[in-house]
């Protein structure tokens, strides 16, 4: 876990808490399951304009990583992290950070579309509603359409905001998720390998969204999809069995890694 | 990795021939499967048909029994008031006072002559002990028949009211046959027995003071059981640690499940009754005693209907901000309530068909009136029938029946209440 001299050392790096530094910083973070390492003293800076994508086989520890960014590490039994992350320079592994405000900050999307089963209003209503965002009625209302129209699914469900969210096709339920997700107004979104469970054209709405989304909130994608990530993202990071190999621009891995490894995986010699 | 996949050498390739789908062996082999689909499907719809046959026969034998239980046979009494020895004045029943001037008059006495005028020799043994109650409270009802002839109907004895239904003795029902001819009888609906609480005499006996003691004695397990048991599972399986000490918990919770509900009751009365001194044979210490029987079955059901819940609920409500108290109640409660009620019922059927631990707390007395609260002495449906089944005399027999399909019906609508509800809050994700 945290300790001061870590969170003095992160800030001696970057003193200055300005427009251009980085949204998250992880140093040397490890992951423990039990006794098994599943990361290793991994450190990225996440940026606050670009979207990052993590990319890697099965088993490399990507999801892993995401999931300590906003602790829902801390729900799986045995789970221990190591190392600092930041928030704007505020560690959020320390005692002092209130782990429910810090997910409402740091919204995730899940691989599998797990919409609340009740209304399409209600799963957008409930973050905003439990953490107290709208001050009225009306104001809720306008948060919800908000959200959907953010979402690009406004249009498709306006007339049947009563109806419910699992009624919806996967694609639908993925964008009702983001919607969700970014009705509390987050500044970070997770997204783990968000388009696995859909099909190509419900995957390029998601992709498309994700451009539009791009600006307005800190983006970390995790993906199997070398050619989505190449698509969408502007930084990637690779990692290799827990390992972070390489990260860096978008163009430069795809085209000219620095490591033989990533040069492998993304010609597709294994993975 | 297909390197090293590709570097693996291959083993070996046997000469292959062709496999003969028509040999004679592989039509055995088709046919030996058919066989045994069939004798697989055979045995099931046995299975299914003996135990269907083993309700059938249940219900039938209690129907058959019990629904004469529900009957009565009345005689036709006309009491001449005026010429009669009763000495008492109409006006004396108005106000106060009417209570003591009904119970010193001679009721039971001028029934029992207008029984004889009217029906001579067959007229002793002819009426139920507790006709003349009936009598009694129409009278305070309209005090202005005093001045007139009156004509009742009255509950039989109960060696008539067996004949009547055709399973009495010979004496008796030939004096049946004869009345009948006469027109004196009637048999209809025994609205006494849905009213009624217990009595000496089958024939005044009513199913109404048990039915009350279920009630109440159900109303304290489930207030009890119910939340206790719900929070208990909760707790086990979304806050607590894995370690020795829930693992124990759980192994108690499973045998205290498995308990037989007798030591419950030897329970409930050294700790309920001896030492803290709780009110005997109340629907509180039996609700209690049933509650603690219950509560493990809750917590097993509830612990099961929260363990299906999927996790990506959890992750959603966790990803959002949800406090881990809010995705319990917003989220895997209202998920797991299905199955938590399913539990609930199952466990309150098995209360409420208990006798065994309610024995030992004293709630086999013979309560005579509806308990009026949670601490009147009161008794309960399956403790009524086991009473009524030890009597000796042969109208209790359909008296017994009835109680049964009492206790049936209540089940049923229990049931019927639980399936109601896990429709109602079932949800598909």
């Amino acid at each position: 876990m945290m300790t001061d001299t870590i969170v003095n050392d992160a800030l001696e790096r970057r003193p200055d808490l300005q427009d251009g530094m980085p949204k998250m910083t992880a140093r040397d973070v490890s992951v423990f399951y039990g006794d098994k390492k599943a990361l290793d003293s991994v450190s990225i800076d996440v940026s606050r304009e670009h979207v990052t994508a993590f990319i890697g086989p099965s088993g490399c520890g990507k999801s892993t990583f995401l999931r300590t960014l906003n602790r829902m590490n801390d729900t799986i039994v045995g789970a221990r992290v190591e190392g600092s992350i930041l928030l704007d320079g505020e560690d959020i592994y320390a005692s002092a950070m209130d782990v429910v405000q810090l997910r409402a900050r740091v919204g995730m999307v899940f691989q599998k579309p797990n919409p609340f089963p009740k209304s399409i209003y209600e799963n957008v209503a409930y973050g905003p509603r439990i953490h107290g965002l709208a001050t009225s009625r009306s104001h809720l209302e306008e948060i919800v359409e908000r959200s959907l129209r953010r979402a690009g699914l406004w249009d498709e469900v306006k007339d049947r905001l009563s109806e419910s969210g699992t009624a919806l096709s996967g694609g639908q339920q993925q964008r009702l998720c983001i919607a969700r997700a970014i009705a509390v107004d987050p500044e970070v979104i997770l997204m783990d390998e968000p388009c696995s469970a859909l099909d190509p054209i419900a995957t390029a709405k998601i992709e498309e969204l994700i451009h539009e989304l791009r600006g307005r909130y800190a983006i970390v994608i995790v993906t199997h999809n070398m050619q989505q990530a190449a698509r969408v993202s502007q930084r990637t990071a690779f990692f290799h069995l827990g390992n972070l190999i390489e990260y860096g621009d978008t163009s430069e891995i795809f085209t000219n890694p620095r490591e033989t490894r990533t040069k492998d995986y993304i010609t597709g010699r294994y993975g | 990795m297909s390197d090293s996949l590709a570097a693996a050498p291959l083993a070996p390739a046997a000469p292959l021939t062709p496999t003969d789908w028509k040999a004679d062996a592989m039509q055995r082999r088709i046919r030996r499967r058919y066989a045994a689909e069939r004798r697989f499907r055979l045995i099931g719809l046995g299975a299914v048909i003996l135990s269907a046959a083993f309700l059938a026969f249940l219900l039938v034998t209690m129907l058959g029994n019990g629904i004469r239980g529900f009957t009565q046979t009345e005689i036709r009494v006309e009491v001449d008031f005026p010429r009669s020895t009763l000495v008492l004045d109409p006006a004396a029943i108005e106000g106060f006072g009417a209570q003591a001037a009904l119970a010193e008059a001679d009721i039971e006495g001028i029934v029992l002559a207008a029984a004889e005028a009217q029906y001579g020799n067959l007229a002793p043994g002819l009426l139920s002990d507790g006709a003349w109650l009936r009598v009694r409270s129409r009278i305070a009802a309209d005090p202005a028949m005093l001045n007139r002839t009156e004509v009742f109907w009255l509950p039989v004895a109960d060696r008539i009211d067996v004949a009547a239904k055709g399973t009495g003795a010979a004496e008796a029902e030939a004096v049946y046959a004869q009345l009948r001819g006469a027109g004196a009888v009637r048999t209809g609906f025994n609205m006494n027995f849905l009213t009624g609480s217990d009595a000496t005499d089958p024939t005044m006996v009513g199913i109404w003071g048990a039915f009350k003691g279920s009630l109440l004695t159900m109303l304290v397990t489930l207030a009890l059981a119910f939340p206790v048991g719900v929070l208990a599972a909760v707790y086990l399986e979304e806050y607590a640690p894995r370690n020795r000490w829930t693992d124990f918990i759980e192994v108690s919770i499973n045998n205290l499940a498995a308990v037989p509900s007798i030591i419950f009751g030897l329970l409930g009365l050294a700790v309920f009754l001896n030492t803290m001194n709780l009110p005997r044979s109340a629907p509180l210490v039996g609700g209690i005693t049933l509650a603690l029987m219950t509560m493990p079955v809750i917590v097993i059901a509830g612990r099961n209907a929260i363990k299906s819940v999927p996790p990506s609920i959890r992750d959603a409500a966790l990803g959002i901000g949800a406090s881990r108290i809010q995705v319990v109640f917003h989220h895997v409660l209202p998920l797991a309530l299905p199955g938590i009620l399913t539990g609930t019922i199952i466990g309150m059927a098995r209360a409420l068909g208990e006798t065994a631990p309610l024995l030992m707390i004293g709630m086999r007395a013979f309560v005579a009136t509806p308990p009026g609260g949670f601490t009147d002495p009161a008794t309960v449906l399956p403790v009524q029938i086991f009473l009524w089944s030890d009597e000796v005399s042969r109208g209790f027999v359909e008296k017994t029946s009835a109680a049964i399909i009492v206790l049936l019906v209540f089940l049923l609508a229990m049931n019927g209440l639980a399936i109601y509800l896990r429709n109602k809050f079932e949800r598909r994700w």
